[in-house]
């Protein structure tokens, strides 16, 4: 085996943010101002000036493997590297005001962030799966560190317990599972998988190991029967780090789904499409019907978010590059509504005091009309309803579904999504038609208020004018 | 002379003991952390005797990266239990039940 150079330039976005964790780091410690101002501003810049390096870098370029073909640059990458870095930005942008009033301003937040960042980065590119398995574990510990930032709270470390534990196992199926794997394919390169299963090699072995790394990758999605991390992780977070854990890392768990089980395990499809419904219908069912019981605002987007998982699922169940191009589009849109909902909770939390019960939202209307109508443009748009962002989502998976032939799970998703709308709208209702005693003034600041009506704009534009992301996520499949 | 089945079926043992760690323990949480370990290492099992039967180094290699991995993984693990400790004076698995519905 001969040693080659590799490209380091194709793998710039990494090696672009490795060196500004290590700036933000350093610059942290010489900030005087107690706010962590500079490691903010510094973070924010580094995730725009990473999307568009990733773009740059990835996008439109065939696909090029290099060093020793563990890493992979090609489309895909790019707008994986782009929609996670936006997202997180978007998140991050929320954090301030709620840290403050907290005490948790602090550099380490946005350091982890980034870290987390760099995790799915390096899970975009992999094309082996030791990258794979390293980027997965960088955005995992980095994760369980942030849920648990919070060191007063009882419920913040009860979560960040759970989701250690539960992430861990996790992580344990899918190296189980890629064991099996490598033993099956003898090799660690997904390329070399992919030529294996398709000659047929050691079925029986690949299949095994297909199984538990499907398990580890439900797990990591927060899939119903593997779901039950999921509710509590995201009501006992601090808001700001439930804002961020629910948006990007769905989009990487779908990089972690399509790098692993759709280009390395394609051939398998119709050994786990049978294992996707089930996770899929598991997971509308669960998502919906649980959450029509919860009264606190964060656990039901917990379970909103189990039930958007499984229409994300339905997606990949077709199998086809449609239908992954809808996953992605949908990955994408609901990182997009969740920074939103989150980022409202965050708005309407004072000093002391989160607003975490459906009930803390009534009467928004009265207090401050522009943000009710957000709400209503985010719910509208998690229910799918035309002229949102949602919609296109939804619809893009069920043409997906129908063209695969499976029309009943189109029914299907249909019913549990109209069972759904009950409870997005009865959020609406506390909004617009309950009356508070006493309305107050809204006190956040005018910055909060613009990301929150930005986010709005985002999902109303993209939800008007969808075509531009429908030929980003289609392109990036080679559509 | 020991066979490939040898090494792969000590190392599901090892997986299902670790596994059953996890779901039967329902009183301290440091067994979850072994249990976790438990698992990795039985990966860890796996790697190596393919490696060893296929003549390819390339899984021993992700086997010092899951070392590697475990560690850090467990010092995090370790310091989130020592935050849940302070603040709920308990590491019994069955008190953290604080959230429901």
């Amino acid at each position: 085996m001969s040693f080659e150079m590799p490209q380091f330039a194709l793998a710039a976005p990494e090696i672009g943010l490795a060196i500004m964790v290590c700036v933000v780091l350093i610059a942290d410690l010489f900030d005087r101002s107690q706010q962590a101002r500079l490691a903010f501003v510094l973070t924010q810049l580094t995730l725009l000036g990473a999307m568009g390096v990733a773009i740059y870098t990835h996008w439109g370029s065939e696909p090029t493997l290099t060093f020793n073909g563990m890493y992979i640059s090609d489309s895909l990458a790019g707008l994986l590297k782009a929609a996670t870095a936006g997202l997180a930005a978007l998140t991050l942008a929320y954090s301030r005001d709620y840290l403050r009033e907290r005490g948790l301003l602090k550099g380490e937040f946005y350091l982890l962030a980034l870290i987390a960042t760099l995790g799915m980065f390096v899970m975009a590119s992999a094309a082996s799966l030791l990258v794979l398995y390293m980027g997965l574990e960088l955005l995992s510990l980095s994760l369980y560190a942030l849920v648990a930032f919070d060191r007063e709270s009882r419920a913040g470390s009860e979560a960040a317990m759970k989701y250690f534990i539960l992430g861990a196992l996790a992580s344990g199926m899918l190296l189980y599972g890629m064991s099996m794997l490598y033993g099956a394919a003898g090799s660690l390169l997904i390329s070399d998988i992919a030529a294996a299963t398709s000659a047929g090699d050691n079925l029986l072995l690949m299949s095994f190991g297909m199984t538990f790394a499907l398990v580890g990758v439900a797990f990591k999605f927060g899939a119903a029967p593997f779901h039950m991390w999921v509710p509590d992780v995201y009501q006992g977070a601090p808001t700001a780090v439930t804002a961020f854990l629910g948006s990007a890392p769905k989009v990487a768990a779908l990089a972690l789904f399509l790098r692993l089980l759709a280009e390395g395990l394609g051939d398998l499809h119709d050994q786990w499409q049978i294992m996707a419904i089930i996770l899929a219908v598991g997971s509308l069912a669960v998502g919906n019907l649980f959450a029509l019981v919860q009264t606190n605002f964060k656990r039901m987007l917990a379970y909103s978010t189990i039930s958007h998982i499984g229409f994300l699922f339905l997606g990949l169940i077709a199998g086809s590059d449609e239908g992954y191009a809808a996953a992605l589009f949908y990955a994408i849109s609901y990182g997009i509504m969740a920074a939103g909902a989150f980022g409202i909770i965050m708005l309407l939390s004072g000093k002391g005091f989160e607003a975490e019960m459906i009930d803390d939202l009534r009467g928004l209307n009265e207090r401050h009309s522009g943000v009710a109508l957000v709400v209503l443009l985010l719910m509208f748009s998690m229910t799918g309803i035309p002229g949102t962002i949602g919609f296109y989502a939804k619809w893009l998976v069920l043409q997906a579904l129908i063209e695969a032939g499976l029309v009943w799970l189109a029914i299907v998703a249909v019913i549990f999504a109209v069972i759904g709308a009950f409870y997005y709208l009865r959020v609406l209702k506390a909004v617009y038609f309950d009356r508070l005693q006493e309305p107050s003034v809204l006190g956040a600041s005018a910055a909060q208020k613009m990301v929150v009506f930005g986010n709005g704009a985002l999902v109303l534009g993209l939800g008007l004018f969808p075509d531009a992301l429908i030929t980003l996520c289609r392109t990036a499949l080679g559509l | 002379m020991l066979a490939l089945s040898d090494y792969l079926v000590l190392s599901a043992l090892l997986f299902s003991i670790g596994m059953a760690g996890i779901f039967l323990n329902r009183k301290n949480a440091i067994v979850l952390l072994m249990s976790i370990e438990l698992i990795l290492l039985a990966v860890n099992f796996n790697f190596i005797a393919f490696s060893h039967f296929l003549g390819d180094i390339h899984g021993q290699v992700f086997v010092f990266f899951i070392l590697t991995v475990a560690a850090a993984e467990s010092a995090i693990g370790l310091a989130i239990l020592v935050v849940l400790f302070r603040n709920r004076d308990t590491i019994n698995v069955g008190d953290l039940d604080s959230m429901k519905g």
